[in-house]
């Protein structure tokens, strides 16, 4: 077999893995992180679960081939919890870009002795492009979320109108404000 | 376009925390996690103190004089007061059993949040004024003053517990943070620090009994649109009464089962129910609310709205009370409207007209839970039921903390549901029953402008019905909370928007056979029933 890349990336997929979970959850405060990082229970921490299985599928997605549709589930795992969250839009998607500062220490050698530069560079292209789709994951999150509170004190304002005989129309042709799920 | 970081600065990006101790940290205000501070009219209206419209953003919180003399009065007032307060402020071992317990610290990682450190913020000032090593060696001790950024600190993550008692299940000495939690907001209360989201409804309770401050017109109207609802999808036409002096029963539900979807669907579930039993009950128009906000400021202010409820029903002369589906409700007239507004010697022993069940667990109180009312219904097998009208529902069920942590209520919903629907898929253990995770925005934190903390409040919740959504196609999420009803549409629309909510009257109603009755085409919410979609 060839020395590719990819083929490297696989044998050294528990190192980075591990190395990738640990680097989100240290934007976690310390205690919060070490929570996460050894509570298994996928109910009892369902943060440090999504990270971990997100990782795994996000990783995989780049070796195996990028599909969208199947990245973008792992992605938005991880992104809907750290949209509301107390990050920076920069902070909750920034762990995309961590993989690449982690491929490169932990592949270094390898990468120089076998002249893996250029394929490399692709494989940060992808992660690039995997930044750019975080991002659109993280927006349509956002616009969720406004999307309920509007909708939410809508409706209540509307009902309670309607209630005082203020208004008149029935509720099926109350217009929400359209969803942002649907896209 | 802009260029933006290049990689060299990308790597050097530090995302990791500064870590100070958590004392030297203060609160900072991060707009999505907080509610708007109350109106000053509407403390006015309570006679509430310190009443002044108020921004928890602005540095000056228009405290008044003397106002730490104010709390630490009130602290040791209630110390004295009650037992169960100065034991939790005394034996916390923090062997952190509790710490990783809470919804609102699993989904936010906000150390703040686990239930140990919230009741911490408490504990140092306690040890501060009440205790010796406390005022001698102070801070050595876990001790520290109490001042301006204590108490904003106090406020921010006081407003961010619901009081929902998951963690005490977990702590070997039953420390239950809830009751610290309701302390630290009556001490806040003091100084006219509360929210908009709670002392609107309670002002509004107060004038006009119930949250909204519907009048009685607009409760009769709304209930007249069920009723031609009902109507249309029954062919039956139900004529609840109001107000009527002699009837059996004094019906009490949350005001929020008159106004919001799919709360309306849930009432208009009691009233087919009702009406099918031929029962003799009246809606109260002024009674109108079993929730009780009070409650989430303080306990002299819960008493005060509670009491219309047993005065209403001697005024009208009824026999007992039934209260609607609701969680925080039913915690507040089982634990406390005995002591606060009772006896209710007027009142008898519930008895079910149908059953002849006497509710024996409701004795004193002399108020059941519509619950138990369908569920002893369903078991003497006078209900004709089609649960096929349900088929087109995967169901699970979300133990509201109240009704079940709180009192134990789990069978009885789960009973029905079973008898009701075809298709029913358990959570994972470990988030039902007695372990259950809170809706994430109960007492009075279902405000829209905090909605980043309640999805994060709401995370482990959602996160194990997605499991069963996944797992079984789940697509409908039951529970017996007017404010689970309100809160988890948000949360799932959020988190699993393949999954609607519903109260369990709604499924009771749409199972339920009806004395003549027309083919029904539509459930409640005017939906095709199964097998009728084609029509
Ligand atoms: S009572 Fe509930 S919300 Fe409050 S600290 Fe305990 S687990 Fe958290
Ligand atoms: S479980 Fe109980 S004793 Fe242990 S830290 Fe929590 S409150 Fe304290």
């Amino acid at each position: 077999m060839g020395t590719n890349l990819k083929n490297i990336l696989s044998e050294k997929r528990p190192a980075i893995l591990d190395r990738w979970v640990d680097h989100i959850l240290d934007t976690y405060p310390s205690d919060t992180a070490s929570f996460m990082r050894d509570k298994k229970s996928r109910f009892a921490n369902p943060v440090g679960h999504s990270i971990s299985a997100g990782v795994e599928g996000i990783f995989e997605a780049l070796l195996q081939g990028i599909v969208q549709e199947q990245v973008s589930v792992f992605l938005d795992n991880i992104i809907r919890i750290r949209a509301i969250q107390d990050f920076t839009p920069s902070q909750a998607i920034s762990f995309v870009f961590f993989l690449k500062k982690i491929i490169r220490d932990e592949l270094a050698g390898e990468i120089r002795e076998n002249s893996l530069a250029d394929e490399l560079m692709l494989l940060e292209d992808q992660i690039d492009s995997l930044g750019l789709l975080a991002f659109d994951i993280f927006m349509r999150c956002r616009e969720k979320l406004y999307d309920i509170k509007a909708n939410e004190t809508r409706s209540m304002t509307f009902r309670l109108l309607q209630k005082a005989n203020l208004i008149c129309e029935k509720p099926g042709e109350e217009p929400d404000v359209p969803d942002s799920n649907s896209e | 376009m802009a260029k933006g970081p290049n990689k060299e600065e990308l790597s050097k990006l530090d995302y990791t925390l500064p870590s100070t101790e958590w004392m030297d940290t203060p609160v900072e205000f991060k707009p999505g996690t907080f509610c708007w501070g109350a109106k000053g009219k509407n403390l006015q209206t309570v006679e509430f103190p310190n009443a002044r419209d108020w921004t928890p953003v602005e540095d000056d919180w228009k405290l008044p004089q003397e106002w730490e003399g104010t709390v630490l009065e009130a602290m040791a007032d209630r110390l004295s007061k009650y037992r169960s307060f100065k034991l939790f402020m005394d034996i916390c071992v923090r062997c952190g059993a509790c710490a990783d317990k809470c919804h609102f610290y699993i989904g936010s990682g906000d150390p703040k949040n686990m239930p140990v450190l919230r009741a911490e913020l408490m504990r140092s000032v306690y040890r501060k004024y009440f205790t010796t090593p406390g005022k001698i060696l102070g801070r050595l001790a876990g001790a520290r003053e109490l001042n301006v950024d204590v108490l904003k600190e106090w406020w921010y993550y006081f407003f961010q517990c619901t009081e929902c008692r998951r963690c005490s299940v977990f702590c070997p000495y039953g420390i239950d943070q809830a009751e610290i939690t309701m302390m630290g907001r009556e001490f806040l209360n003091l100084l006219g620090l509360n929210t908009d989201w709670i002392s609107g409804p309670v002002a509004n309770c107060y004038m006009k009994g119930n949250h909204l401050g519907l009048e009685p017109h607009a409760i009769m109207n709304s209930i007249e649109g069920m009723i031609d609802d009902i109507e249309t999808i029954t062919g039956i036409r139900i004529n609840p009464s109001f107000n009527r002096k002699g009837a059996e029963i004094l019906f009490v539900t949350p005001s929020g089962d008159l106004f919001a979807d799919p709360g309306t669907f849930t009432a208009m579930g009691y009233m087919m129910l009702f009406h099918e039993l031929g029962l003799d009950y009246t809606w109260s128009t002024y009674a109108s609310e079993g929730g009780n906000f009070g409650f989430f400021t303080s306990n002299e202010m819960a008493k005060r709205l509670n009491a219309k409820i047993y005065a209403e029903a001697k005024r009208l002369g009824v026999k007992y009370i039934i209260g609607g589906e609701c969680g925080h409700m039913w915690r507040v007239l089982t634990q406390y409207m005995d002591t606060w507004n009772g006896p209710a010697d007027f009142l008898e022993v519930p008895v079910s007209p149908i059953t002849g069940t006497r509710f024996e667990n409701s004795k004193s109180i002399k108020m059941i839970h519509v619950a138990e009312f369908t569920a002893d219904l369903i078991k003497h097998g006078k209900l004709k039921l089609d649960p096929s009208r349900n088929d087109n529902l995967k169901l699970t069920y979300h133990d509201s903390c109240n009704v079940a942590r709180g009192m134990g209520m789990m069978e009885e919903p789960r009973y029905i549901i079973k008898n009701v629907c075809n298709n029913f898929y358990e959570m994972p253990e470990d988030t039902i029953r007695e372990k259950t995770f809170c809706c994430g925005s109960g007492t009075g934190l279902n405000a829209s402008e905090n909605m980043e903390l309640r999805m994060r409040g709401g995370l482990p919740r959602a996160n194990a019905v997605k499991y069963v959504h996944e797992k079984h196609g789940v697509n409908m999420l039951a529970n017996i909370c007017a404010i689970d009803r309100a809160t988890l549409k948000a949360s799932m629309e959020y988190w699993v928007p393949q999954v609607s909510v519903t109260g369990l009257h709604e499924l009771v109603a749409n199972a339920l056979i009806m004395t003549g009755e027309k083919e029904r085409e539509t459930n409640l919410r005017g939906e095709p029933l199964p097998g009728k979609e084609g029509n």
